[in-house]
């Protein structure tokens, strides 16, 4: 299936680094060094340091900000800020509510963490110093701190002017009438918890501002410096030229680095104003009280099944808790009008409905986290799945098999209309359903544990949308819609070749997959290939690093790009070895033709260095070419996993551990499948934290109650067990390489397959849970009730 | 997360240490590992920190009679790797090794956890079933109390103003007496939710049994026959009641349900660990 024109150095000598090589990533050399450079590692003369004052309450009025009088020249509240505007993030969906977000608040604090003051001093603990003589006149007001309340008449407003509490309602049905009177119906409520994305770097920005260059330099732990820029400057009022947005090293986006932060509005600001560079750098406490949440989902599901334990329609009403403000580019309702659209996911079905609400609480807003709703959705429909099972009597996994698209469909549309490019999810899952041997575990099951431990099998399996274009965005209207990606690829003088991409790197392995690209087109050594990202000012408009769109997207440029170069060197080699241009080759980083062969390397010194050996006719457009892909369908690629788990759960202290994992995934053709299990690894870990360990709970006054580490629990090394991988590699018809986006799916699939795993080992006990995480008091909690509800009956 | 301006002295002494925690508003730091983050998250906000880690006299160990005694800034390292005698036949060593992680073990002391008084801290329940005694010192003098009279609540020891732990007093467990202590934590290194440590002598028909990590200071049971149906004999892993043990738990406000069943079974699997 594939494409030799994708693959032109396949079998040159060149072999070994190009798509496919698993080659060690370039950039580890100086990140595992401690060599990176990150935002809280810039020094600049005369830099000082804000500490910001921020809402100690979810709701309330402000009364008065009083400054003490030595403090009042290094402090900034929001009526300082003449002529800059809030963030504004609308989406063109029909009904939707616009909030604006002001980057220190004004007339109302609407979360806990809400930026009311920003406090300069020459170090962080001065200016902590100063924000605690801050006084806040705050008139507190009812909170709204459960989406589900807050829906209820009478609840308190967020934003007065709307008069409900709802961001946006959706709705989407086929047929539903239709499975009415399926023999098997089950209805439950399912939920997971709200979460913080905690990537090992917070958000950090230094501000500085450059009068040659009339030129607001912003560094940023950011994900998408274009799409900063043109929000910047939005709330400015400046031209996007005057911004220049660098993101340096960063340690971990995962949605949290996406959106533009009121913070870099401010810090941009006050260098414009005290005319000296200025750094704030996110502690952890702001981080998980004050920034951005996720993962806050709520399900009122339905599933109807015929005896056979196929599928007869979903009805679903889902919520998700969207926090105060709509977060710039992505908007608050992303998350819940996205459930709507994935939820049947890589399932047949001939009926379904959903109605979603993004609500409106007194909590950080919500952000698109690695999976964005595809965790939710996944863990309510594959939950689901297995109480279908139970009800039919058939092995979970069997109930999959049977409900599942078919490899002989693809293409395929579903009944929301997501088009599935390419994929074989049946042999996915058999494959799982052998590695993780479920005979081997009912058999165990039967036999009983020794220790009095009782062990479950669980499964999931869901498709990951990625590198969905302008097709797809174009109809949620939200300030961003990705177009063509654009790449620049220039041969050096002595050879090498330098790569400027908009996309950014932070853990992806970029550096070395583009690299590996280039490679596979120009044979140039992935040693001598510099991948230039994170900045504006030096790389080509992009929406970004998101939805696992890179790969495929910033790949498939690049390697349009070399594809171009390497025309443009074939003209200049064929002129030096006097050959007609199209009677000659570029392989293994030479042009080749019958009498000869010139390298990359002699054709850019002669370019560059020696003019005069060329002959006056050559083309004189040179060895620098910026050009731009889209796939042939930007409907997104779509990669998909089969997840196994069998944990063993301790029904006295309600202790669970994974005893063994497997993870079948199919992400098309591998640039370098090294990468890809890191980021497999990577996003299981994040799984599990979703499945066992994290949850941010609030109080009814919306205060956030693990305000550290030792409250919100992240998985460690000894919470994550050795997964055993297997790979499948079904090309994409319709990118470069055959390419499909991965970077989300391992964070997708594993809450489903854990929690199914644990209510498997839990059913001979007649306990059940439908909420993530999964923590010993929730087990127990099962048990008991599981308990209680027999006794009478006894 | 910066601290807010506070002095700092180090003193060469404990007569130097214990006249400076006279001032207003002193903290006496040792390890730092609760004291460092409070600071940082300014939930503390003393004027001035009195940092004793150099102090040798609150370092020394030493047998007397049938204890062990041993200053209050001995690492949990120190009794991990056994760089002080251990008289316990191996309890505090095992305790020790299980708290937090290597790097918290490496600084934190075990003057400073007692202090603290952290109810889900190892040494809190551990030490009250050792039967451990605490001398206490200030300016005004030393006096000696049991575990039982000085971890008073949640994070509320019998410290006054201006005194400070200085020594441990560890009674030898003898050959006869059975030890059981069993935590459950979400995840490796976190604080338990739930501690069960027991000192069962069935040849002396006694018992010392520890409930901890509840909201409040640890449930200690010196009378411990009820617990095990009447006496306390060779079956007492048998006789074990778990119904006593939930009755204390409320009586001690655990009102919750599921807190209180992995408490018993928490307690329940430290006896059967005695008892193996």
């Amino acid at each position: 299936m594939r494409n030799e024109r994708d693959f032109p150095s396949a079998d040159g000598a060149g072999a070994g680094q190009g798509v496919g090589a698993r080659l060690p990533r370039k950039e580890d050399d100086r990140l595992m060094r401690g060599r990176g450079r990150f935002v809280a590692d810039i020094r600049l003369a005369g830099l000082q340091d804000v500490a910001f004052v921020r809402s100690p309450l979810a709701h309330a009025r402000i009364r008065g900000v009083r400054v003490p009088e030595q403090h009042r020249a290094s402090v900034f509240t929001a009526a300082d800020l003449v002529g800059v505007n809030p963030i504004r993030a609308v989406s063109a969906l029909p009904g939707f509510k616009i909030s604006e977000q002001p980057v220190l608040a004004a007339g109302k604090v609407r979360q806990v963490g809400e930026l009311v003051a920003m406090c300069v001093a020459p170090t962080r603990a001065e200016a902590e110093d100063i924000a605690a003589a801050v006084m806040l006149d705050l008139e507190q007001l009812p909170a709204v701190y459960d989406m589900r309340k807050a829906r209820e008449p009478g609840s308190a407003l967020v934003h007065e002017h709307w008069g409900d509490n709802v961001f946006l309602e959706t709705n989407f049905e086929v047929d539903i009438s239709s499975a009415l009177d399926a023999p098997i119906k089950v209805s439950r409520e399912i939920s997971t918890a709200r979460q913080c994305m905690s990537p090992l770097e917070g958000r950090g920005v230094v501000a500085t501002f450059d009068h040659r260059l009339d030129q607001l330099t912003l560094y940023s732990a950011a994900q998408m410096p274009h799409i900063t820029r043109s929000g910047l400057a939005e709330c400015l009022g400046m031209e996007q030229g005057q911004i220049r947005v660098i993101s340096p090293d960063v340690g971990g986006g995962f949605g949290h680095k996406g959106i533009l932060l009121p913070e870099e509005v401010c810090l941009s600001w006050l260098t414009m104003r005290c005319g000296h560079p200025v750094r704030w750098t996110e502690d952890r406490r702001e981080h998980l009280t004050a920034s951005s949440n996720c993962r806050e989902h709520h399900y009122k599901i339905t599933v109807y099944a015929d005896r056979d334990g196929r599928l007869r329609g979903i009805d679903c009403e889902a919520t998700v808790d969207s926090g105060a403000y709509s977060s710039y580019p992505f908007s608050a309702c992303l998350e819940a009008a996205q459930i709507a659209s994935i939820l049947p996911g890589p399932y047949l079905m001939p009926a379904y409905r959903c109605r979603t609400f993004s609500v409106a609480t007194n909590k950080c807003p919500i952000l698109p986290y690695r999976g964005v709703a595809r965790t939710g959705v996944c863990f309510a429909l594959e939950l689901m799945l297995d109480l279908v099972a139970a009800e039919a009597g058939l092995e979970p996994g069997e109930v999959r098999l049977r409900n599942l698209v078919r490899p002989e469909q693809m293409p395929f549309d579903n009944i929301t209309k997501k088009h599935f490019d390419s994929g074989d999810y049946p042999e996915a899952m058999r494959r799982a359903l052998a590695s993780i041997d479920v005979e081997g575990v009912r058999a165990r099951q039967r036999k009983g544990e020794a220790d009095g431990r009782l062990i479950g099998v669980g499964v999931s399996i869901y498709c990951e949308q990625a590198a969905h274009g302008t097709s797809v965005y174009a109809g949620w209207g939200i300030p961003m819609v990705p177009g063509h990606e654009q790449a620049s690829a220039r041969l050096t003088p002595d050879g090498g070749l330098e790569l400027r991409v908009g996309v950014h790197s932070h853990g992806q392995g970029m550096e070395t997959t583009l690299a590996q690209v280039a490679h596979e087109m120009l044979g140039v050594e992935v040693a001598k290939v510099r991948i230039i990202l994170g900045d504006t000012a030096m790389t080509p408009y992009s929406t970004g690093t998101w939805g696992s769109r890179s790969m495929v997207m910033a790949g498939g440029a690049v390697a349009t790009a070399c594809r171009e170069l390497g025309e443009r060197a074939k003209r200049i080699g064929a002129k030096l070895l006097q050959h007609d241009p199209a009677a000659v080759v570029l392989q293994n980083g030479e042009v080749q033709g019958v009498n000869g062969s010139v390298t990359l390397k002699e054709i850019a010194h002669t370019w560059y260095r020696r003019p005069q050996d060329l002959p006056p006719d050559v083309d004189p457009s040179g060895l620098e070419v910026t050009s731009g892909y889209k796939p042939q369908r930007d409907s997104g690629t779509f990669s998909y996993a089969a997840h196994a788990a069998v944990v063993a759960v301790d029904p006295d202290l309600g202790e669970i551990e994974i005893l063994d994992y497997v993870i079948v995934e199919d992400g098309g053709v591998l640039v370098n499948p090294m990468v890809v299990d890191g980021q497999i690894y990577g996003g299981l870990a994040q799984g599990i934290g979703t499945a066992l360990y994290e949850e941010m709970p609030f109080d009814a006054a919306g205060q956030p109650l693990a305000t550290t580490l030792a409250d919100y629990l992240l998985p460690g090394p000894t919470e994550v067990p050795a997964a055993r991988l297997d790979h499948m590699e079904t090309p994409s018809p319709y990118t470069q390489f055959g390419v499909k986006g991965i970077g989300e799916g391992g964070a997708i699939a594993p809450p489903a397959a854990i929690v199914n795993a644990l209510n498997d080992a839990l059913r001979p006990l007649g306990a059940e849970l439908m909420q993530s995480p999964v923590t010993p008091y929730r087990v127990i909690e099962a048990i008991l009730a599981a308990r209680d509800a027999e006794r009478p009956a006894a | 997360m910066k601290p807010a301006p506070f002095g700092y002295e180090r003193p060469r002494d404990l007569q130097a240490a214990l006249a400076l925690l006279g001032e207003a508003s002193a903290k006496i730091i040792a390890g730092g590992q609760s004291l460092g983050p409070m600071l940082n998250l300014r939930l503390v906000e003393p004027q001035m920190i009195v940092d004793i880690s150099g102090l040798a006299e609150l370092k020394q160990v030493e047998r007397r009679g049938d204890e062990l005694v041993f200053g209050a800034c001995v690492t949990h390292a120190d009794i991990e790797d056994g760089r002080i005698p251990d008289v316990t036949r191996g309890a505090m060593p095992a305790v020790a090794g299980n708290i937090a992680y290597r790097a918290v073990r490496n600084r934190g002391t075990v003057g400073g956890s007692l202090s603290h008084a952290d109810p889900a801290a190892d040494w809190v329940s551990a030490l009250s079933a050792l039967g451990a005694k605490l001398t206490l010192r200030s300016l005004a003098g030393a006096r000696t109390v049991t575990m039982e009279e000085f971890i008073v609540g949640a994070l509320e020891s019998a410290l006054r103003v201006g005194e400070i732990v200085e020594t441990i007093h560890v009674p030898a467990r003898p050959a006869s007496a059975h030890w059981g202590y069993v935590k459950s934590c979400r995840k490796t290194g976190e604080f338990a939710h739930a501690i069960g440590a027991v000192l069962i002598d069935p040849s002396l028909a006694t018992a010392r049994v520890v409930i901890g990590a509840i909201d409040a200071a640890p449930i200690v049971i010196t009378n411990a026959t009820e617990l095990f149906g009447g006496r306390i004999a060779g079956d007492y892993k048998e006789r074990f009641d778990g119904r006593v043990a939930d009755l204390l738990l409320v009586k001690a406000g655990v009102a919750n349900p599921a807190h209180r069943h992995i408490h018993v079974n928490v307690l329940k699997r430290a006896v059967c660990e005695a008892a193996a």
